[in-house]
């Protein structure tokens, strides 16, 4: 196992960082730097502190080093017959554990098995001061003290370095059944949120290209009586689709427009903007190519009680994110200082003033 | 103007003043002074922590709690809020010196959804309630603390609750999609939102298992689920209590999750079997429940599986319950497994730690040797899945000095829990029982931490304070004295 502890470096520099003023740009793997807003700095490189601290697959526990890569966790899971239930998404060759959990993606398995953060178990962190802090731990159950660990994880790097992560892990499904359908968007919604109310072993369902694509994984026995029962046809070997959605590598994603994250409950009816859309997490994440402006996008969807995202080929320096209301902007900002009261971590990366 | 230790003013006009106050912006059935109208209130369900609230305010619109927590801060009046008062850790013991906030007239389930597998309650909404109103439409809410037909789904996130079928379902944080909740300043929040994350940091995750520390819970939107098409439960005899806990990780590695798996040693076997009948082999030194849900077909061959796996662990007896009613006997030995023990025992004391299951044989036999030394018996009642141990210590407070040996052979199991790198609360909650055992698990900085997240969203310091996190002076004085053979002086002092 190809382990390196650097905790006691990156303190370093980050109490170097502190004396000088510097601001610091928090890097694992460069794979999602594209995502939220620029951050300007010194470069920490987190890269180099790696490795799978433990995981014993009896505990249903993984713990390792935040520039691990998520390759080499998912491989030493795979091994185990087990997997990161939230199916992160990687957008690179050298995403990193750390930058996964500190931007809190989540693949097509997160409506039905959870996000992230639902995964989340206990974290090492370094704050802004340069200590060097434990959260939660490396049990299913925990409620000594505040959820920082869970804190972390969409924050992107702006509270702390993460150094340690340790995840619930769970049992690879025995067998998984991709079922397709054509129908219209609004066909597909409603369908889809019919399955939340039956219990069948749906771990993903997406809308795309006027087809609805349901996964049914469980045991052997299971799936296909499911499959009985939902109707539609099976295709086969649809792992690649899945990770085609999971990547943003079907062509839907590669439009020269800005994409954007429009989160709603999963049974609103579509959305009246101009654009394509891609529905994925069963109508509860839908991505949306258009040329329309950001201001009329947020409108219409707050009607809807969302949020938008602009997740890319927007401007880097706007509100990347969905502003948030002014009293929770003030929580945000004495929590920000709380952790780092010099401002050194990640200057903007979500919001201007964090 | 005296003032009380904490820095609050605590003269008779102070408080007069703050209940004419009160008065004014509540009906007058709402505000309770009165010694025998305070009685209610003054524990939760830890009931060795007594103390009687200065008032007691019962609001029934969030306008009325705004305009409490407006008054209270504008007079730093501390407050302490309260669902159904069924808390284990003393979270809701009141301030003699504040108010009490209960919130038991917001008891409305506001919305279901089902399209949306979603519902809208307030806060005093029992959690059986919201099973119980989501059947029609196939759903349910799925933690299901064991206090479950009074708990409330305020106090829920407030403890982060849990119950049998967490390792399959998860805690109340998993299940819960957005609360409104109203600060100290009085500012009323919406953390979280419908949708399945929301912009910023993940508030939402900081108020589960707060405590009532960063603010009150005025209305919760919680996930629902698709009831499974079938539960089945198992019963396995073992005639070693290791062999038992050896099992569970087989299940597990099998690739099974079951959804519910608990284990019981043959103390706390017999007390139930004596309290429930529910028909537990009494010759057995542990049993295990397992309980596998999921579609028919799921079901089928899980359970062929797991005989198989129980067998294999050199269980005595495999019984598989034939339907519904013997599946509710099963459960209903393991969940009278408290009132049980209770009756066996003049009282008995309950310890929440959690440990990485692989460490189970090793806590056990330690415990079993404290429980000589202490000459103490033990019960144990654990939820194996999720690592979750309620070891009960057997004592009786009237006889001197038990009461004193009690806690500190808790004290030693939860320090062992801690060094297994486990915790020292699993799903009861800190309080104020367990504040001297967060100074074992945390470290100063990681304390202060906490007092600044707290400060965050409570820069006053006026929401239940003195609970859940300790303060570095209190740990260093809990420091020294643990080192003086790891026993508490002054037991009789109140401790803060």
């Amino acid at each position: 196992m190809l382990g390196r502890d650097i905790s006691e470096t990156l303190q370093q520099q980050v109490r170097n960082a502190v004396g000088n003023g510097t601001p610091l740009k928090i890097e694992g793997g460069n794979s999602k730097t594209f995502l939220g807003r620029e951050t300007h700095g010194e470069t920490l490189d987190v890269s180099g502190h790696r490795g799978i601290v433990e995981h014993d697959p009896r505990e249903l526990v993984l713990t390792a080093r935040s520039g691990t890569p998520l390759k080499e966790v998912e491989a030493a899971l795979a091994d185990a017959g087990q997997m990161l239930a939230f199916e992160p998404p990687h957008f690179g060759d050298n995403a990193t554990l750390g930058g996964t959990i500190a931007c809190g993606l989540s693949g097509p398995r997160r409506p039905f098995c959870g996000s992230a953060r639902d995964f989340v178990l206990g974290c090492k962190l370094l704050n802004g001061k340069g200590e060097i802090l434990r959260f939660g731990g490396q049990v299913i159950k925990n409620v000594a003290g505040y959820d920082v660990s869970r804190l972390m994880v969409g924050a992107y790097g702006t509270l702390g370095v993460l150094l340690e992560i340790s995840l619930k892990v769970l049992p690879r499904p025995a067998a998984s059944y991709t079922l397709i359908q054509e129908c219209t968007q609004a066909e597909a919604i409603s369908k889809m949120s019919r399955l939340l109310s039956q219990p069948v072993p749906v771990d993903a369902a997406c809308y795309h290209a006027g087809h609805c694509y349901v996964r049914l994984s469980g045991s052997e026995q299971a799936v296909k009586h499911a499959h009985e029962h939902l109707g539609g046809e099976v295709i086969e070997k649809s792992e690649p689709f899945w990770h085609a959605l999971r990547e943003h590598h079907l062509p839907f994603f590669s439009s020269a427009k800005p994409l954007y994250r429009v989160m709603v409950k999963p049974a609103e009816p579509p959305l009246e903007i101009v654009g394509e859309w891609l529905l994925d997490w069963g109508g509860a994440q839908r991505w949306l190519v258009s040329d329309e402006p950001i201001a009329l996008i947020r409108e219409r969807v707050a009607a809807a009680g969302g949020h938008v995202t602009q997740f890319r080929g927007s401007e880097r320096n706007g509100e990347i994110f969905q502003p948030l209301a002014a009293p929770l902007l003030i929580i945000h900002q004495r929590l920000k200082s709380s952790f780092d009261p010099h401002e050194i971590f990640n200057r903007g990366r979500i919001y201007a003033n964090l | 103007m005296p003032v009380s230790k904490d820095g609050l003013p605590c003269n008779r006009d102070a408080h007069e003043d703050l209940i004419r106050k009160l008065r004014e912006l509540l009906p007058p059935e709402a505000v309770l002074t009165d010694k025998e109208d305070l009685r209610p209130f003054e524990c939760d369900g830890l009931s060795v922590y007594r103390r009687l609230p200065l008032v007691v305010v019962l609001p029934e619109t969030i306008a009325q709690v705004q305009a409490i927590m407006r008054l209270c801060y504008a007079l730093q009046v501390p407050v302490v809020a309260r669902g159904a008062g069924t808390g284990l850790s003393g979270g809701a013991l009141p301030l003699s010196d504040g108010v009490l906030l209960s919130l038991a007239k917001f008891k409305r389930i506001l919305h279901i959804d089902p399209e949306n597998a979603m519902a809208t309650l307030q806060p005093g909404v029992r959690n059986l309630a919201i099973s119980d109103a989501a059947a029609a439409y196939g759903l349910y809410y799925a933690p299901d603390p064991s206090s479950q037909i009074a708990c409330t789904i305020g106090g829920n996130v407030a403890e982060n609750s849990g119950g049998v079928h967490c390792l399959k379902y998860g805690l109340t944080v998993h299940n819960i999609l957005m609360l409104k909740v109203v600060t100290m300043e009085g500012e009323l929040l919406t953390i979280g939102a419908e949708t399945l994350d929301s912009p910023g940091y993940d508030l939402l995750a900081l108020m589960a298992g707060s405590e009532g520390m960063l603010a009150v819970i005025v209305e919760v939107t919680v996930k629902l689920l698709a009831k499974p098409e079938r539960a089945q439960v198992l019963l396995a005899a073992f005639d070693d209590v290791y062999k038992a806990g050896e099992a569970v990780g087989a299940i597990i590695a099998a690739g099974i999750i079951p959804a519910g798996l608990e284990m019981m040693d043959k103390v706390a076997i017999h007390a139930s079997e004596d309290y429930a009948h529910a028909g537990y082999p009494r010759d057995a030194e542990a049993i295990l429940l397992c309980e596998l849900d999921g579609t028919n077909a799921e079901v089928s061959e899980h359970i062929m599986k797991v005989r198989e796996i129980l067998h294999q662990g050199g269980a005595t007896e495999v019984r598989t319950a034939v339907n519904e009613a013997e599946r509710q006997l099963f459960w209903k030995g393991r969940k009278s497994a408290f009132p049980a023990v209770g009756r066996i025992s003049p009282d008995y004391y309950c310890m929440d730690g959690t440990i990485p299951r692989r460490q189970l044989p090793h806590v056990l036999r330690q415990i079993s040797l404290w429980s000589e030394e202490y000459g103490l018996p033990v019960a144990n009642v654990f939820h194996a899945g999720d690592g979750n141990l309620h070891p009960l210590i057997l004592f009786d407070a009237n006889k001197d000095g038990e009461l004193a040996r009690t806690e500190e052979f808790g004290q030693r199991i939860l320090q062992l829990c801690v060094e297994v790198g486990g915790s020292i609360t699993g799903e009861h909650g800190v309080g104020m029982e367990k504040i001297n055992q967060m100074c074992i698990q945390f470290k100063s900085a990681e304390l202060s931490q906490f007092h600044a997240v707290k400060s965050a969203f409570d820069p006053a310091g006026l929401l239940n304070p003195g609970k859940a996190v300790p303060t570095l002076q209190r740990c260093a004085e809990f420091g020294a004295m643990h080192v003086h053979h790891g026993k508490l002086p002054h037991a009789e002092l109140e401790r803060f």
